[in-house]
């Protein structure tokens, strides 16, 4: 007998709601034990994102022709089921600040530059091997006001689907020897110590460009199996 | 056996990915019963989350071409959100037993470290006296799960109010293969 996916996850290597260091938490996080619910069809199953729907935005290094300020990098790895088995096909969805540490966005008012070449939006689609790569350049940390000279280490944010509702994940991607990753609360509210450096990327300097950008290596590992998107999960045997 | 990568915050800033587009899923063509499923998201003190996201997600009708069977819509000042989707039908569970119509429905915002799941249900629906799902949740927060016709709006409209922390707190689930 196979064992189980979609197990529930491994102690410590998830964060709870509540955490007394991240203040956001105090009155968002729920009061109640949640609810064991074993997963039926609709957890199953997942949504189809046909590329035709959802253009590809690979290099996020240049917007309508003009290159964005700062340092250029290469992101690519491998996105893999519980069992090890690469989920292909998969689209994943990456947004972050640009260089000086500032969305494009309304509500940002940090006080750094906006950059007309950086929107800081990406689409990419794992390939048959569950690998993604796309371009885009180093993030800048930014103030965060959650305490006394609280700043956000560099980070792009990931979103994933896999193949199953159950399988969805928002996480963050760090860089590798920022001395912001010991004081951040959103990173330390993970307790398991391996789990936290997983969300480190490591320099790779295969998947560095030369004389034109650095390469750095970020897998991840989505609840539940590997496969594409046209297997029904939790069918087999 | 792998271990899953860690969940970390969507944070407030997640619009670029959230195109107002993705909260209409009749968008592509779908053809069957249109309804609205909107409400507002609310945290433990009674105000409004006016940087949270909604998505929803149901596995009927079968995802297409024409059906991406998920939607999101960001939430705006007053916390509210708004989807189109096509009304969903009964799934079936593993022993032929169907579960009543259904959405499932996760929450991202700054100050969750992790997605909140929920169903919402509709009101009305003669399979929610059956279903496994509600059954198991203790009466008193069952109704937290259950959208009601808008009787303000149009008939096809349904207000799902979404509460993340103290009176009325919403039914949040964790899912997995329980052992």
């Amino acid at each position: 007998m196979s064992e189980p996916l979609f197990r529930p996850p491994p102690p410590g290597t998830q964060p709870d709601y509540k955490c007394a260091a991240y203040g956001s938490t105090a009155k968002r996080a729920p009061d109640m034990p949640l609810v064991r619910l074993p997963l039926t069809e609709t957890e199953r199953r997942g949504p189809l994102f046909p590329p035709s729907h959802y253009p590809l935005i690979t290099d996020m290094s240049k917007t309508e022709g003009r290159e964005a300020l700062g340092e250029r990098i290469i992101v690519s790895g491998t996105v893999r089921g519980e069992d090890g088995r690469p989920v292909a096909q998969t689209m994943i969805e990456l947004w972050q600040a640009n260089a000086a540490g500032r969305y494009h966005h309304d509500h940002d008012d940090h006080d750094a530059p906006l950059d007309s070449g950086f929107r800081g939006e990406g689409r990419v689609f794992t390939d048959d091997d569950g690998r993604y790569r796309f371009v885009t350049i180093k993030p800048g940390a930014y103030p965060w006001k959650n305490h006394k000279n609280a700043w956000r280490p560099n980070h792009i944010h990931f979103s994933l689907f896999g193949h199953a509702y159950a399988s969805r994940l928002i996480t963050q991607m760090y860089f590798p020897g920022d001395p912001l990753l010991d004081v951040d609360p959103i990173y330390q509210a993970i307790p398991d110590e391996a789990a936290r450096r997983r969300l480190v990327a490591e320099l790779d300097l295969e998947l560095t460009q030369p004389e034109w950008a650095l390469g750095y290596r970020f897998d991840i590992v989505l609840r539940g199996p590997g496969g594409t998107p046209f297997e029904r999960h939790g069918e087999v045997a | 056996m792998a271990t899953p990568t860690t969940s970390q915050t969507i944070g407030p800033f997640f619009h670029f990915v959230a195109d107002p587009a993705m909260r209409d899923l009749t968008r592509f063509g779908a053809s069957g019963r249109r309804i609205v499923v909107h409400g507002r998201v609310i945290d433990g003190a009674g105000a409004p989350v006016a940087d949270g996201c909604v998505e929803t997600w149901q596995a009927v009708p079968a995802t297409s071409e024409r059906f991406p069977g998920w939607g999101r819509c960001a939430t705006d000042a007053a916390g509210r959100y708004r989807l189109i989707t096509i009304a969903p039908g009964p799934t079936e569970g593993r022993d032929g037993r169907p579960y009543a119509p259904h959405l499932a429905v996760t929450v991202f915002a700054r100050g969750l470290l992790k997605g909140l799941h929920t169903r919402c249900y509709f009101d009305g629906e003669p399979l929610n006296r059956t279903d496994p799902v509600l059954a198991s949740i203790d009466p008193a927060r069952r109704a937290t799960l259950i959208a009601a016709p808008d009787v303000t709006e149009a008939d096809d409209h349904f207000r799902f109010d979404i509460r993340l922390q103290g009176a009325g707190e919403t039914v949040f689930f964790e899912l997995a293969e329980w052992p």
